[in-house]
């Protein structure tokens, strides 16, 4: 199989965030960018697992500038065949979708894989527009994947529950936890990584229609109120009374 | 014209579809036009849209919507709009919706925010507001192409009764084969799912065994709130998988979070720092989670929560 897996760099989980500019850009002071850990853990693994499974290839894409090739190395250390990165700013989610899609029609891969978010943006929306690019099915959410032949089953997360649904290549899924296990590379497939090609393309021409404007911190959490273990109906008080959500 | 597509299940309106409705009369508001809802597949009631805001209802009713196909709906949604004129589509950020949302950017070619958490603002220029970096920030965008496309997160805002009963209207529209077959879906009956719930009850691994898990479902009963659990609860098998929320399972944004024996690691913040309100019980007083509450209470979760569910049921009582 021909696997596609897209790879986004993101800020590190624990990352402090911070702007500057009067909240107008990230303050990436200090910032440790890492591969967004949906794309890495669940959907890279599940495609090297196919690969080992039944041959085939995977390649790994990124639209950003060259300083996200560290990110993209890791990806190859891991065990991905070739990358491709596409020089541009990722400007908006549809931009990066549309450059996604103009590389993947060249290549005609059977399936397309990626994270189920980024955890920067949290935007859910790169996966679906690919889909709606190459006019193919899009599984959201995937949790458990099996193939046979061109036939996939796959287990989906669903509000309360998991939905199983059955489709032929090609798709594009997006992963959520549980498609596979995440891997550490080796120092091996790190010294293979480098010798491994990084191809790097143009952009292709796309508008850009939703921009980021300013960011701001959420309103500061107020000192947490102690309650008495022994007095539960004070609790029952404050959250009838004060917070009234109850 | 705003159009909004009204999410429903085995024919019944999910609480995210009054949202989106509300949140698309106020936005149509906002840029002086009107707001149409649609929905799809066999529903009962569609009229009751109009409640909350829809001027107009309409319904494509092919029995083939029944299964959730993303190829599919768009196509139809898009051609609705397109028949209909609207410029801004409005789905909820639900599983469904997220699903959706980007493939209808894609179709219709236009600017896009996923998971709105505020009403837009339209002073010469569309700007909408998100929760990003987990919950951490929030970002504002800009969506400068005529056509937009929106999906509402959750319990963002209280959808009001604003309306009367709308006329529903069905119409015609060409409904693509669907390339997915859907096998099984398994779901929790009877209880209110977690991305919805406006009340959750969450407990972890102080609870020391799925043995003990009575008196959080005896919490949940009281309050009729939906049930969650941290991740290594889920991970060990003590609770399913679709109770996990956190960064890596499920985000969500209830009006009460109460947290039991969740020392409370910043994955698991990032899925729930967006609650209005938390609560946390918790022995140790050095857990991180309770910089994050609102209440908390230091002390043995076997003493303490009983002890909440007394006080809890006598002032349901009262």
């Amino acid at each position: 199989m021909k696997l596609l897996v897209c790879v986004s760099k993101t800020p590190d989980t624990t990352t402090k965030i911070a702007f500057t500019d009067g909240g107008a850009q990230l303050d990436t002071n200090g910032v440790q960018y890492i591969m967004n850990p949906y794309d890495e853990w669940y959907a890279l693994v599940r495609a090297l697992e196919l690969k080992e499974a039944a041959g085939g290839t995977v390649t790994i894409i990124n639209v950003g500038p060259a300083a996200n090739d560290q990110v993209i190395r890791k990806g190859l250390a891991i065990g991905a065949d070739e990358a491709v990165r596409i020089d541009a700013d990722p400007k908006s989610a549809l931009y990066v979708a549309k450059q996604i899609a103009a590389y993947a029609q060249k290549e005609n891969f059977d399936m397309v894989l990626l994270g189920k978010e980024s955890i920067d943006y949290n935007g859910s929306e790169v996966g679906a527009m690919i889909a709606e690019l190459l006019d193919q099915p899009f599984i959201s959410y995937a949790s458990k994947m099996e193939i046979s032949g061109n036939t996939a089953t796959i287990s989906r997360d669903i509000e309360g529950g998991t939905e199983i649904v059955e489709l032929d290549t090609p798709f594009v899924l997006s992963a959520s936890k549980g498609l596979a296990e995440q891997r550490i590379p080796n120092m091996r497939g790190i010294m293979m990584a480098k010798r491994k090609p990084l191809k790097v393309e143009a952009a292709v021409e796309a508008p850009d229609m939703s921009t980021t404007v300013g960011f701001e911190l959420p309103p500061a959490k107020s000192a947490v109120k102690l309650v008495d273990p022994e007095d539960m109906n004070e609790l029952v008080r404050l959250l009838h009374e004060e917070a009234k959500v109850i | 014209m705003v159009l909004v597509f009204a999410e429903s299940q085995k024919g019944e309106f999910k609480k995210a579809a009054m949202e989106a409705v509300y949140y698309g009369h106020k936005t149509a508001e906002i840029l002086g036009t009107e707001c149409a809802a649609l929905t799809l597949g066999p529903v009962n009631n569609a009229a009751v849209l109009g409640q909350y805001g829809a001027n107009k209802v309409y319904n494509v009713g092919d029995d083939s919507l029944a299964q959730f196909d993303s190829q599919v709906y768009t196509a139809v949604i898009a051609a609705v709009a397109d028949q209909i004129g609207a410029n801004v589509v409005i789905v909820s950020h639900s599983s469904t919706g997220k699903s959706l949302q980007g493939r209808l950017a894609a179709k219709l070619d236009a600017g896009s925010v996923s998971g709105v958490n505020h009403l837009p603002t339209n002073d010469g220029s569309f700007k909408v507001k998100k929760n990003v970096f987990s919950g951490k920030a929030i970002a504002e965008y800009e969506i400068s192409s005529d056509k937009k496309v929106l999906s509402l997160m959750g319990n963002s805002l209280k959808p009001e009764a604003v309306g009367s009963d709308a006329t529903v209207e069905s119409l015609a529209v060409e409904v693509p084969a669907s390339r997915i077959k859907v096998k099984e879906v398994n779901t929790v009956e009877g209880t209110v799912p977690l991305p919805e719930a406006e009340l959750v009850v969450s407990a972890g691994r102080g609870m020391k065994g799925p043995e003990n898990w009575g008196i959080i479902d005896e919490m949940a009963e009281i309050l009729n709130a939906t049930t969650a659990c941290s991740r290594p609860v889920a991970d060990v098998g003590w609770r399913p998988h679709h109770e996990h929320v956190g960064q890596t399972g499920i985000a969500i944004r209830p009006n009460l979070y109460i947290a039991v024996g969740i020392s409370g690691a910043i994955q698991h913040l990032a899925g729930v720092n967006s609650s209005k309100t938390i609560v946390v019980i918790n022995k140790d007083p050095e857990a991180p989670f309770f910089k994050a509450a609102d209440y908390g209470v230091v002390g043995d979760l076997f003493d303490v929560v009983p002890r909440l569910n007394e006080a809890l049921r006598n002032f349901k009582n009262s």
